[in-house]
């Protein structure tokens, strides 16, 4: 009874530029990355290549009215519309629901650092932080931090009348959104889905976070799988969106199918030594025999332990397979980083590259998920 | 097993077979409903930081689970927890730590708070700059903050306590949250993937910078004085909501599998709708359209038309924009019927519980029905003339209530409504 579900729209930027070309080329060549080891040293990063918002997103007013995070997934999301042939279609605009992978927005950094700095010397710190925050917060700074105003600005800036949901959790807030998009198309609850992500890594607060519980690398660039020395996540800025689309749908309207999503499945458990290797071995199983030329992208984070365990369920399931680290392309992207890795996979199968591919990802801290595209 | 049994779709049936609550009016569902349905408001005057300088000083904040300092993820799992162990007793599903069914939590936004950023400014010397926190950071002595705000922090936290299956769902559709997370937990059902689903929203974010940036966007009330009198939904003297903390969490079941198992239904949930709206960031669309379309939606998914609803539970924040519009759009839903159709807000007692809200307010739409006596609109005093509706002023009413459209409508054009019904066995 469950239904093909294709994707007919691919949506990236990232710090290789835009576009499915760059990136596919990129996925093709093993494109060296695009690193910025000075600008948040001691912690590398792959920043965005500067995009021309006004092709995507031609009002300057709602350009301000978003964080760099959200410009990045309305960008992405309208390259994925234009790329599905539904950016003018406002019937299809009208049932498009829409799934996005998001975090917060970002700290004003500098209001932040005077108000610490003052409350040092504050002798009634509670009525200092309320006269400053009342006086230095923006207004509109409280929207452009909601996590669902990536998908309410989608919503504005292209037109979409469908909902919107958006979910949370860092990196399997990416697998879940894919996982539940492909599932509601599959059972008929949706015909046409816009899911994806966008993470903005130049920001010194999320670095704070991630450093806090001892997730980054410092220093110099290393491949995701060849991190040992160093382990932790080299994180990038990215936004990436697909257009999933009921098989039967996209045929109707004469849509290109760049792959089918087969399976996307996600999976959590208290980590311990082996958890995430017995996790993606039982995914990976699931999708049924693997083609020996198949084709694995990995979402993984470069952080110790669990990046060795993915590569060994990659190899255990897929034992031919030419593995490509997202993260080496366009750097770790958090709640994009599934996504991402999924466009990739479809890119390649769209260009002719591989006729079969395999997606993996353990989060940092909990989750793990898969996926599985094929021809379409 | 006896036959099974589907809806008018021929999908399972989406039984409610437990509920939990925590709001400002106390723990559970019996001290709610004793104080919803004598109209006391949970709203009082901020104690948990000072409100110098704020124009808005009041708030229906959950102050009596911790003794000492918390950051707002801290009381959301709290909320959470305990709606949650109260929805799950009720059920008699799984055992303690082994829910047999996935989890849809809708949960706030969080970030690093100001006590959490001061400690780490503590040890630095000189300007507190974001990369002096980062050399602190560096450290690794502060490792709990990570975990503590991290936006999967809450759900993980709450997957691994009751045991529930499968990948835990984190979301947000701002106000319309709860609503949301509700819908996922019946799509999943639907869909066959799994026989219960624990669908929490949860909400303990009053802190103050919370509060100011609501604060900012002139959407709170500022007649703090007294703090029970200024959540006035529909009311013409309305001036903005008041913020609220709470949690409200339902089991969702297969209902043949509560049959099956002789399980107590509570309700059904019949039908869910929902709708964007790409008019504006803040604002809803001034024709009312996508809060029109979702009534509808979840109407027709529920195989119901406008006739068999006996009570709105409204969204009904005390803006003076949403109330507007929701009356609007319930008249081009529910047409002259609407001058005599119910319709409360509990939020007029309890706030607005924001990302909670959906569910605490499905969870007391199946009271409603279970105990056939609607709770009150209170501070219905002075009626505004623009929106003529049976609000249940002031007073609680006893009333034969077999279907609920519950309204949840949200920030960056989130539009969710649901369909709860008594179950079918007392039809």
């Amino acid at each position: 009874m469950a239904r093909d579900v294709v994707i007919t729209g691919i949506g990236l930027a990232s710090s290789l530029g835009e576009g499915i070309e760059a990136h596919a080329q990129a996925l093709a060549a093993g494109a060296t990355p695009v690193v910025d080891t000075q600008g948040f040293a001691p912690y590398p990063l792959h920043p965005l290549k500067p995009l021309e918002l006004d092709k995507q997103i031609p009002k300057k007013s709602d350009q301000r009215q978003m964080e760099p995070w959200q410009r990045l997934g309305v960008y992405a999301a309208g390259l994925a519309l234009d790329d599905a042939g539904l950016k003018d279609d406002a019937e299809a605009k009208s049932q498009l629901q829409v799934i996005v992978a998001a975090g917060g927005g970002e700290r004003d950094h500098a209001v932040d650092a005077a108000v610490l700095t003052g409350l040092r010397n504050a002798n009634q710190p509670g009525a200092f932080l309320n006269e400053r925050l009342m006086g230095d917060l923006r207004p509109t700074l409280f929207l452009a931090q909601l996590s669902n105003l990536l998908a309410g600005n989608i919503a504005i800036v292209h037109g979409i009348t469908g909902a919107s949901r958006t979910l949370m959790g860092e990196e399997q807030a990416g697998v879940d959104a894919i996982r539940t998009a492909r599932a509601r198309i599959a059972a008929g609850q949706a015909d046409v889905i816009l899911v994806g992500g966008a993470y903005n890594a130049e920001r010194r607060d999320m670095l704070l976070l991630f450093e806090l519980g001892g997730f980054l690398r410092a220093g110099d660039f290393a491949p995701v799988f060849a991190r040992s020395d160093a382990p932790g996540m080299i994180t990038g800025s990215a936004g990436a969106f697909l257009v999933l689309e009921s098989a039967e749908r996209a045929a109707a309207r004469g849509a290109r199918a760049h792959a089918r999503l087969s399976h996307a499945g996600a999976h959590r458990s208290r980590r311990q030594p082996g958890s995430v290797a017995k996790a993606l071995d039982e995914l990976l199983a699931g999708f049924g025999p693997l083609g020996p030329d198949a084709l694995a992208i990995s979402a993984a984070t470069g952080c110790a332990e669990i990046t060795d365990e993915e590569a060994a369920a990659i190899a255990k399931a897929a034992p031919g397979a030419r593995r490509v680290a997202a993260g080496d392309l366009v750097g770790h992207t958090v709640e994009a980083a599934f996504p991402i890795s999924v466009a990739l996979a479809a890119a390649a199968l769209s260009t002719g590259a591989a006729n079969e591919a395999i997606v993996t990802g353990a989060a940092h801290w909990r989750g793990e998920g898969a996926a599985h595209l094929v021809k379409a | 097993m006896g036959a099974s049994h589907r809806d008018s779709q021929g999908r399972p049936i989406v039984a409610v077979t437990g509920l939990g609550i925590v709001t400002s009016l106390g723990q559970g569902k019996d001290a709610n409903w004793e104080a919803l349905t004598a109209g006391r408001s949970g709203i009082h005057r901020i104690e948990r930081f000072p409100t110098d300088g704020l124009r808005t000083t009041i708030a229906a904040t959950v102050d009596f689970l911790f003794d000492g300092s918390f950051a707002a993820p801290e009381l959301s799992e709290k909320l959470a927890t305990l709606a949650a162990e109260e929805a799950v007793a009720q059920s008699g599903l799984g055992e303690i730590g082994d829910f047999p069914g996935e989890l849809f939590m809708a949960v706030p936004p969080v970030e690093m708070e100001w006590p959490q950023k001061q400690e780490l400014a503590q040890a630095v010397e000189g300007e507190t700059d974001y990369d002096a926190l980062l050399r602190v950071a560096a450290r690794h002595k502060h490792q709990a903050m990570h975990e503590l705000f991290l936006f999967g922090g809450v759900a993980e936290h709450i997957a691994e306590k009751f045991g529930t299956k499968g990948s835990p769902i984190s979301l947000s559709t701002a106000c319309s949250s709860g609503a949301t997370a509700i819908q996922m937990g019946v799509e999943a059902i639907r869909r066959g993937e799994t026989e219960a689903a624990l669908c929490i929203g949860t909400d303990g974010s009053v802190h103050a910078e919370a509060l100011i940036r609501f604060s900012l966007l002139s959407a709170l009330s500022t007649q703090n004085d007294p703090p029970a009198g200024a959540a006035k939904p529909f009311s013409k003297n309305r001036d903005g909501f008041v913020m609220g903390e709470g949690a409200g969490a339902l089991v969702l079941e297969d209902y043949d599998h509560a049959l099956a198992r002789g399980a107590t239904i509570l309700g059904v949930v019949a039908g869910c709708g929902e709708r964007g709206d790409g008019f504006h960031r803040t604002r809803s669309s001034p024709d009312g359209k996508p809060a029109i379309l979702a009534m509808q939606d979840a109407l027709a998914d529920a195989g119901l038309t406008p006739d068999d609803v006996d009570y709105i539970n409204a969204h009904g924040t005390s803006t003076p924009e949403n109330d507007k519009m929701e009356a609007m759009s319930c008249s081009a839903v529910f047409g002259e019927r609407m001058a005599s159709l119910p319709i409360s807000s509990n939020k007029s007692m309890l706030g607005h519980t924001l990302t909670a809200a959906g569910a605490v307010e499905a969870v007391i739409s199946l009271l409603t029905i279970a105990n056939g006596r609607i709770p009150p609109t209170i501070n219905y005093n002075t009626p505004d003339p623009a929106i003529a509706l049976d609000v249940i002023p002031n007073e609680a009413r006893d009333a034969k209530v077999r279907t609920v459209l519950s309204n949840s409508f949200g920030f960056g054009g989130q539009n969710t409504c649901l369909v709860l019904t008594a179950g079918p066995s007392a039809a």
